[in-house]
Parts: C-alpha cells; structure tokens; sequence
C-alpha cells in the first residue's frame, strides 16, 4: 500500500491548479489591456506628430499655419513655471513635512491637520486654479504672470511633496536620531545632518513626481487665464506666458485637421519630458536608496 | 551626500544656461526686426474672450508681431463670458466675443467704470448639420428648428418635426452654455426656451463634429469653419427664412442673406486702453485693417468694407487722430 494515492491527489488538486491558472489568465489580460491602450495611443499619437517635429518646431511661435505652428514660447514659459513652482513647493513642502514629523507634538489638532493634507491631494485641480485666480491674480494683484500661475501650481502639488516627505522622513530609524542627541547634538543640528540626508532620495523622488504633475496640469491655467496666442518670450517671473499644455489644448480645438497632428507633436514633446523627469526620480531612487 | 548636491547644481546651471540661450536669441531677433517698421512702439497688449473668435485672433495677433516686434499682445481662450469677466475686471485691453454683450455684461461695465467700443472683425455662418447618411433632410425653416431644439417634456423623432420623414429618435449635438455660439442660438432660435435635455453639449467642437458623423439621425450646430474643414463627410442643412432655403456659403454668410443664423464676430476694445496706450490702438487698428483677411484665411468670412471703415474711424477717434 502507498502513502500517497496519487491517482486522488491529481484529481483533488486538478480544480486548484485550473483555478490558478484561470487566474494567472486574468490577471494577465489586465496587464495586457492597460498596455495595448497605451501602447495604441502611443501609436497615434507618434505617427500624427512625427511628421510635424523638426528643429523649427521648437524654434517658432505658434501660426495660424499648422506647418509653421511651434512651441517656443510653450517650452520656455512651462520651464519658467517650473523654476517657480520647484523652489516654492519644495520649501514649504518639506518644512511642512520636518515640522510634521519632527516638531509637532502629537494631538488632536496636529491630527487633523495630517488628515487635511491627504484630503487636498484629492482636490480637483480646478478648485486650485480659481483659488489662484481669486488669492495671486486678483487680491494680490499679481495678474497672469508666471509668479502668480507658480504659486498656484505649488499649491496644487504641495500635498503630494508633503505626503512624500513625511514617508521617507518617518522611514529614517530613530536610532540614528537617538545616537545623534546622545553626542550632545541639538534637534536642528540632528535634523540637519543625520534626518535629511538620510531620507532626501525619497524627497527627491516624491518632488520630482509631484513636479511632472505640475508640467502637465492644465486646468488651473484655464481657470487662471494663461492666453495662449502669444508671440513673445516671458522676460521675468511678472511676464505673460503660455504653458504647454496649453498650447497642445488649443491647437486640439481648432477646425483644421493638421492642427491636431500639431497638437500630437507637442504631446510627445511633452511625453518625452515628463519621461525624462520619471526616469531622473528613478535614478535618484534606486542609486541614493540606503536600507537600514 | 556630495553627488545628490552636484546633481541639484547641474540642473539648476543647465536651465538657466538654456534660458539665457533663450534669451539671447530673443534680442537677435528683436534687432533684426528694427528697421523694418518706421515707429516702433512697446508695450503689452493683453485680451481674451472667445475661442471661436481666437484663430482670427492668433492669425491678427502673428502677423502684428511680425510689423511691430515691441509689441507683446496676448490672448486667451476663456470663452465668450469668460472673456468678458475679466473685461469688467480690468485685467484685459480686448475682449473677443461671439455674439454681442449682453445687457447685464454692460452694466458690470458701467459699474467698473469701464467705456467700450465694438470692432466687428468678420462674419461667422452657424451651420446646422447632419451626417450625409441623412437623406430625407432637404433644408429646415426657422420654425421647425425651434420645434427641434427646444424641450417639450418628449422624446422628438425626425416625424414629429415634419410627416414623410422616419420616425427615429433626433439625437442633439450643441455646443457648451458657456460658448457665445450656444448664446446665439438661444437668443435667435430658442428664443430663451429651454434647449432639448438629451442634447449632447460639449465646449469642443470637434466633439460635436465627431458625434453628429456617427449617426443618420444626429443633428448639431456650430461654425462655419468647422463643417468646412469636414465638408467631405458633413452636409450643411439650407435655412428657410420665410424666403427660400438658403445654404450657407462666404457670399450668403456676408450678404446676410443666410439668416437668421449668420452672425458678426466682435472685438470689444476699452476705450481708455485705446487713448492711453498707443500700442493698444495700433494693435486694433492692425487688426481692422487686416481683418478681412485673415478671418478668410483660417475659415471665416469678411465682413463687408464700410463696416470696417466705420470702425477705423472711431477707433482713430478714440485715439485721437
């Protein structure tokens, strides 16, 4: 006599191994469904604008001529936002998530802030843009410049840098904080050279994510009034200026076809930087992550 | 630590090496274009308001740049009232509009202070289409529009609208409450009733354009340059006015004859922009002078010459010419 009667095992564990494999299936076409999407669109969007993408094409302004269309004062007006919104955000993101973490004792009220913060993240960015129009542009006077679209652009991302910060901050061990106050170092100095040089990859990383959002948000822009028929380069933070994403909504407007093969050339220009901006928070990850 | 500090430092140095080559580029150009023009002016120029209005204005907007490069002129797309909001802010020289202000977009004026002038830059035709799979439409009167598209409290079948015709429900393809072209018709077709519920709004064309090939029984309406860009697979329905139906085409549209649906497209300047700022009333004056063409070129119609004239005279007036 056997142990093991294999003839009852095959049966017992065939429906199993089915169901199993039934779900691997499943689980697979998932997978494949959100790829062939992307991999379509993709597709469309490549051989639309291939056509259209040249040197000239960054070189000059936008034309009632889809031939001649560009997107100098796009490219140059989306990086000054940028050069807006990375300082703004990132200081008072990350002191926000230093005080947070390090500071603020916990209590009710501190409690409640924490919530509020994950709950603005789920803010619709509209919301964003008319409070910028309302608060920078309107009360503050600081019409439709880069500042004030910046500033609203920072708001829009904070929540998410705060979040970020929070996470790598807490992942840091607090041995490391306990060894540092046992050699006599104050909370600031501690902070400084132990906390935030251990957690700024996940910072970085978080930031860097939380800035390709801000590339590529239009809304709040709508919602401001950022024009997008310009023929000048911003001079300076009080300038007027156009966004690419901007630019790309308009031209997918227009009546004439060319003008939405246009519009899918400044989309993978558009593609392609928020592709390098992920792969810089990549880098940074997986080269700076320390493991404790 | 060093490398994530010497990473930071090089993308800093890097955008701004790029923006300084930016920049300079930018000067290059602006010498090059002195020289061209006898007075050179500066300033900016700011305006916003209609998107239907907007590729005559971006087509204005690009050639001024090219006579007077001192000039920076902008212009947004928020949409007819969208527009006008920040007219009566005071944010905006210009304001494009689809249709003509309203009484309650006067007042806010009046209470800011604010004086205008209406510049009408050319003529639009809001084409009613169908799918040319649609072949029992021949043409429509006024009245059987209205009968169309305003609500009732029923599901409308093309039957209801006229006998012989199927009896398959209409679908509806208009544009978004906030576009001057959705106000037009209200005001000359629906005559402030409600417009049909299952109507399909949408502030993007193309939607619209999309929505009524994909159905015989679609109907929709929006401007002329958008069913002359798809006149290949849409069919322009003749408007009966009492006196024939009229198709809609650059002479109807500009004679006024396809009514009531061919409309002007205007340019509301203000007034002290125009007496205080020479570059703002040499932009509109600009844009009077080149007006009927360029509307021609991206898809609109002239308006006819004494119009602009009558224009010119008052903004020079304004100016103080």
């Amino acid at each position: 006599m056997r142990y093991i009667n294999h003839e009852d095992v095959a049966v017992r564990t065939k429906k199993r191994l089915t169901k199993n494999l039934l779900l691997k299936g499943v689980f697979a076409a998932a997978t494949t469904f959100g790829l062939i999407v992307l991999a379509v669109l993709l597709y469309r969007i490549i051989t639309q604008g291939s056509g259209y993408l040249s040197l000239d094409f960054f070189t000059s302004f936008s034309s009632r001529i889809p031939e001649n269309s560009g997107i100098r004062a796009a490219i140059v007006g989306s990086i000054y936002l940028m050069l807006v919104v990375a300082p703004v955000s990132m200081f008072l993101g990350v002191g926000t998530a230093i005080y947070l973490e390090e500071y603020a004792t916990k209590n009710k009220f501190n409690d409640l802030i924490k919530v509020n913060i994950s709950n603005l993240a789920g803010v619709p960015s509209v919301v964003f843009g008319l409070l910028g129009l309302t608060i920078f542009v309107r009360y503050f006077d600081l019409g439709i410049s880069i500042l004030a679209a910046g500033l609203t652009m920072s708001l829009l991302i904070l929540p998410i840098i705060i979040v970020a910060s929070q996470e790598a901050i807490r992942a840091v061990p607090n041995e490391l904080r306990d060894a540092s106050f046992a050699m006599g170092a104050t909370k600031w100095q501690t902070i400084l050279r132990v906390v935030l040089p251990a957690s700024i990859p996940g910072i970085l990383t978080g930031s860097i994510l939380a800035l390709s959002r801000a590339i590529g948000e239009t809304a709040p822009l709508v919602v401001i009034g950022i024009p997008t028929i310009l023929m000048f380069m911003p001079d300076g933070l009080m300038s007027t200026f156009t966004a690419l994403p901007m630019q790309i909504y308009d031209w997918t407007k227009r009546p004439q076809v060319a003008f939405h093969d246009v519009a899918a050339a400044g989309i993978i220009v558009l593609m392609a930087l928020l592709i390098i901006m992920n792969s810089i928070a990549v880098f940074i990850r997986n080269k700076y992550q320390k493991r404790y | 630590m060093k490398s994530v500090k010497y990473l930071a430092m090089s993308t800093i140095l890097g955008s701004a090496v790029f923006l300084a080559a930016c920049g300079e580029e930018e000067a290059a150009d602006s010498s090059n274009g002195s020289g061209s023009e006898s007075s050179e002016l500066e300033g900016q120029v700011r305006g916003d308001g209609s998107s239907t209005v907007a590729p005559i204005m971006e087509a204005i907007v690009e050639e001024y740049a090219a006579a007077q490069p001192g000039v920076q002129v902008s212009s947004g797309v928020s949409g007819t009232g969208g527009g006008f909001e920040k007219f009566i802010a005071g944010e905006t020289a210009f304001s494009n509009a689809s249709r003509e202000i309203s009484e309650e977009e006067i007042a806010g004026l009046e209470e800011a202070g604010i004086e205008f002038t209406e510049v009408e830059l050319a003529f639009d035709g809001l084409s009613v289409v169908v799918s040319q799979e649609n072949d029992w439409v021949d043409y429509l009167t006024v009245e059987e529009l209205k009968e169309m598209w305003t609500e009732t409290g029923e599901e409308k079948t093309w039957a209801d609208i006229r006998e012989g015709w199927p009896e398959e429900p209409i679908e509806y393809y208009s544009p978004g409450t906030d576009s001057g072209t959705y106000d037009y018709f209200n005001e000359v077709i629906l005559e402030d009733q409600d417009i049909v519920r299952s109507a399909t709004l949408s502030e993007d064309d193309n939607v619209l354009v999309q929505g009524v090939l994909g159905s015989p029984n679609a109907v929709g309406y929006f401007g002329y340059a958008y069913y002359l860009e798809n006149q290949d697979t849409l069919r322009a329905v003749p408007i009966d006015n009492g006196e024939g139906p009229v198709e809609p085409n650059n002479e109807t549209i500009e004679s006024g004859e396809y009514a009531p649906l061919s409309r002007p497209m205007f340019t509301y300047v203000s007034n002290a922009a125009i007496a205080e700022d020479p570059a703002a009333a040499d932009f509109i004056k600009f844009a009077i002078e080149n007006a009927g063409d360029l509307s021609e070129a991206v898809g609109y119609v002239r308006a006819p010459q004494d119009v602009y004239d009558e224009d010119m005279a008052t903004i020079e007036e304004l100016a103080g010419e």
